[in-house]
């Protein structure tokens, strides 16, 4: 809502003055219609910064035991970067076994329900990505549930 | 009746009809554009399952619209770059509307080529990480080199104070758009282990292919505009440049019988050869009918007979040289993957995976209504730019006089 | 399963293979990983950390005179281990399949000798499919495998037309069901990858695994840089080509028997 109201007062700054020709303010007028819509396109995101409201909070379930490779602050704010820094090392130097991978987070982050990290908004994955609006590709390839190495499961 | 040069350049369309058909020919373009972005969404939410390309005919219609539209914008600048280099002034009249035209066949193509893609939602990786090794990516540097280029030289054309510089900005993207047809052609001409590629031939094959079809497609475009302003093309202009074309097309099929007849004496190649001239159903049947017959022989024949000399004959053998290109690349980029890998000379070969076997090709809707697509995005950037700026050929009196005397 | 695995029978006879059996792998020899997987040749995985290394080249030895017609075990265990489909497991066109491995019947014209071979990933010292990737997303690993990075592959499909072995396929639709050490998904390029997964882990990529288990035996792996392994004895032994070797690629897959 903030972006809203700020957009608004910046576009009748702008506004022309009373000397404007017709031309001058009909350009006026397009201007404030068009940032009046780029600002209602920010709505949904401002509206779901302020926690509660109409927006379902993320549900995070984690059954298993024990703790994550760093402080949950750190990865809510980092697991990406931790995540694309290791990529190239494994994907293309044949590193393996390292603290980080994207199969640790599903070994313990899988839902003991459905033993899938996404597919609904309780799977743990899924559940953040949505209320933050950010899009998971990562399983597009990768499989969302934890299996046995180098074994089909 | 050729209008006095004093006419603005972008004027609005002399007449009602042709103020109509500009904007039919817009809203005909925005509605194939529209189909071919729907199919390429549709393409994008299922994979190419539902294209008729495969793990063998890996490059399918899309590729043959995208490299038409590639190839065919080099070609189009020619216009302007004999005009600017070579310092014709019938040419350079025309050199403007010929940068628009590539700019707008440019962006066709790579739009294309890009909604192909099987991610092209990583289309950023593409300008992010460079293999320099690969004739592809030096591709990519080259087309959006084009694209600066040919802005720029636009600028040096459309801005008085800069006119002096329009032989300097010419002169590069001459140069420029020869390299660039070069590494298209090479693409192909790269690939060593298929029959139907690894020669270096393609690469002037491929700018004499570029000359060919980017003349038809300015000779078309030119057509239109005139007719649409209500204003007549001096004939001596015409006729100019429809011998030029049919140079062109003479050149096309020069390197298309050193292509082939090199593969002809070559043992490994003979096989290769007869598929796709003789015994591979359709491809011959495209190449010689389409390409040789249509898109060329009697494309000859109305561009150099003394007798058919107006603007119908020479957009139909503008439409025809267009026609087989399509055709030609058809057969060349489908026909070439068709054509089985030969891992084993002397044996024959059979798998579950097609070793040995000529692979079956029938494109879906979706590809087709792309590459339609991306010729509906040139029209449609073509039809805006002659809208909004002066793109428009001015033939002064006197140039065309002079012009004529040195084309007959 | 027997610990003396059909491989082994294969392998034994020269008494240095024993001797270097006993020096690597000691500990390891006769060592049951997973039921029906044994460590054939490799020493152990590698230590964690650890990248690969350039000192090692992983190669493969095909034996076509012990490769049988129609036999596709080395087929069906590539399916199962990567989680490829298999015929009528999808409903995309056959030519749009992927195919990681597949056997390739061979009648040779000049004589009518016929023989059966699996084909692959070739794992090129020099590989075209490389060279040509727009965004290096094709690249070969420091110990010789040949990969595609799908993080960074486009789905441009050149490294198709330039691969003269047909080795790579493209995914054709959304999949659902990877394995979870093999990821793959829609748009990207994929092939052979020798198994990585396993190599890493010190086992032989799957093929190789079951056509030991299954008593045929045709296919050896190993480290080519060591002079010492069995593959790089056998090659010096018996007479080898690499598939299209006027191509100069340096294969790391040779054939004997062709």
């Amino acid at each position: 809502m903030r972006a809203l109201t700020t957009a608004v007062r910046r576009a009748s700054a702008t506004a022309p003055g009373p000397a404007a020709a017709r031309g001058d303010r009909a350009r006026g007028l397009r201007a404030v219609a068009l940032v009046l819509l780029v600002g209602a396109l920010f709505v949904p995101l401002s509206a779901s910064a302020q926690a509660g409201g109409r927006t379902p909070q993320p549900e995070i379930v984690i059954d298993a035991e024990g703790g994550c490779v760093a402080p949950p602050d750190e990865m809510r704010r980092n697991h990406m970067n931790m995540l694309i820094h290791q990529r190239p090392l494994t994907v293309r130097q044949g590193v393996r076994g390292a603290e980080v991978s994207l199969r640790g987070c599903i070994e313990c982050h899988a839902s003991r329900e459905d033993g899938s990290a996404i597919g609904t908004r309780r799977n743990f994955c899924q559940s953040c990505h949505d209320f933050v609006a950010v899009r998971l590709d990562c399983f597009d390839c990768h499989q969302a549930r934890p299996g046995a190495e180098g074994v089909r499961r | 009746m050729t209008q006095p040069s004093s006419a603005p350049l972008s004027a609005p369309w002399a007449s009602r009809a042709g103020e109509r058909r500009f904007w039919l020919a817009g809203a005909l373009g925005a509605l194939v554009l529209a189909a071919g972005l729907a199919a390429a969404h549709y393409m994008e939410v299922h994979g190419h399952a539902v294209t008729g390309m495969s793990n063998r005919i890996v490059w399918g219609v899309p590729h043959v619209f995208a490299i038409f539209m590639i190839v065919a914008a080099s070609g189009v600048l020619n216009v302007a770059s004999v005009g600017s280099v070579f310092g014709q002034p019938v040419y350079k009249a025309r050199a403007r509307l010929s940068g628009l035209l590539a700019v707008a066949l440019l962006a066709g193509g790579l739009t294309v080529l890009m909604l192909d893609l099987g991610r092209p939602e990583r289309i950023v990786v593409a300008a992010t990480h460079y293999n320099l090794r690969s004739i592809f990516a030096w591709n990519v540097l080259l087309y959006s080199g084009l694209f600066a280029i040919v802005a720029l030289y636009l600028w040096t054309l459309m801005e008085r104070r800069l006119n002096a510089y329009s032989k300097y900005a010419g002169l590069a993207a001459l140069v420029w758009r020869i390299v660039l047809t070069t590494g298209t052609g090479l693409i192909f001409g790269f690939l060593v282990a298929r029959q139907a590629y690894q020669s270096a031939v393609l690469a002037p094959m491929f700018i004499a292919m570029s000359l060919a079809w980017g003349m038809a497609i300015f000779l078309i475009a030119q057509a239109a505009l005139f007719a649409w302003q209500g204003r007549a093309l001096d004939p001596a202009i015409r006729r100019r440049m429809a011998r030029l074309l049919g140079v062109f097309v003479a050149a096309v099929l020069y390197f298309v019988l050193v292509y082939h007849l090199t593969n002809l004496y070559f043992a490994r190649q003979v096989e290769f050869t007869r598929f796709i001239l003789a015994s591979g159903g359709a491809y011959p049947l495209l190449f010689w009918l389409g390409y040789v017959f249509v898109g060329s022989l009697v494309p000859l024949l109305l561009l150099f007979h003394p007798r058919s000399d107006d603007d119908r004959t020479v957009i139909v053998a503008s439409t025809l040289v267009i026609v087989g290109a399509f055709a030609q690349l058809y057969v060349f980029i489908i026909g070439g993957q068709a054509f089985p890998l030969e891992l084993f000379p002397g044996y024959a070969a059979s798998s579950t995976f097609f070793d040995g076997a000529i692979a079956a090709y029938r494109p879906s809707l979706a590809e087709i209504l792309l590459g339609f697509g991306g010729l509906a995005l040139a029209l449609v950037a073509a039809v805006v730019g002659v809208r909004v700026l002066p793109f428009m050929p001015e033939d002064d009196r006197r140039v065309v006089a002079a012009g004529s005397g040195a084309g007959e | 399963m027997s610990e003396r695995e059909p491989v082994e029978r294969d392998q034994a006879p020269s008494p240095s293979r024993r001797g270097f059996l006993a020096a690597v792998a000691a500990a390891a020899a006769g060592v049951m990983i997973a039921p029906g997987i044994r460590l054939i040749e490799l020493a152990a995985a590698r230590p964690a950390g650890e990248p690969a290394s350039g000192a090692v080249r992983w190669g493969l030895l095909i034996d076509t005179t012990r490769c049988a017609r129609g036999c596709e075990d080395c087929v069906a265990a590539c399916a199962r281990e990567n989680a490829l489909e298999r015929r009528g497991e999808t409903s995309v066109a056959e030519t749009q399949r992927p195919q990681w491995i597949r056997k390739i019947e061979l009648k040779e014209l000049a004589t009518g000798r016929e023989l059966s071979l699996p084909m692959m990933c070739q794992h090129c010292a020099r590989p075209p499919c490389v060279d040509v990737c727009p965004t290096g997303a094709s690249f070969k690993r420091a110990d010789g495998i040949v990969l595609v990075d799908q993080h960074r592959c486009i789905g441009c499909r050149y490294c198709m037309m330039a691969c003269p072995y047909q080795a790579r396929s493209f995914v054709h639709e959304p999949l659902a069901r990877q394995n979870p050490a093999v990821p793959r998904g829609k748009g990207c390029v994929e092939g052979c990858t020798l198994c990585v997964h396993r190599v890493d882990r010190g086992l032989a990529p799957a093929c190789v695994a079951a056509c030991a288990e299954a008593g045929h035996g045709a296919m050896l792996f190993g480290d080519l840089n060591d002079p010492a392994s069995a593959i790089s004895r056998r090659l010096r032994e018996v007479a080898s080509v690499e598939v299209r070797a006027d191509l100069r690629l340096g294969t790391g897959v040779r054939y004997q028997g062709i």
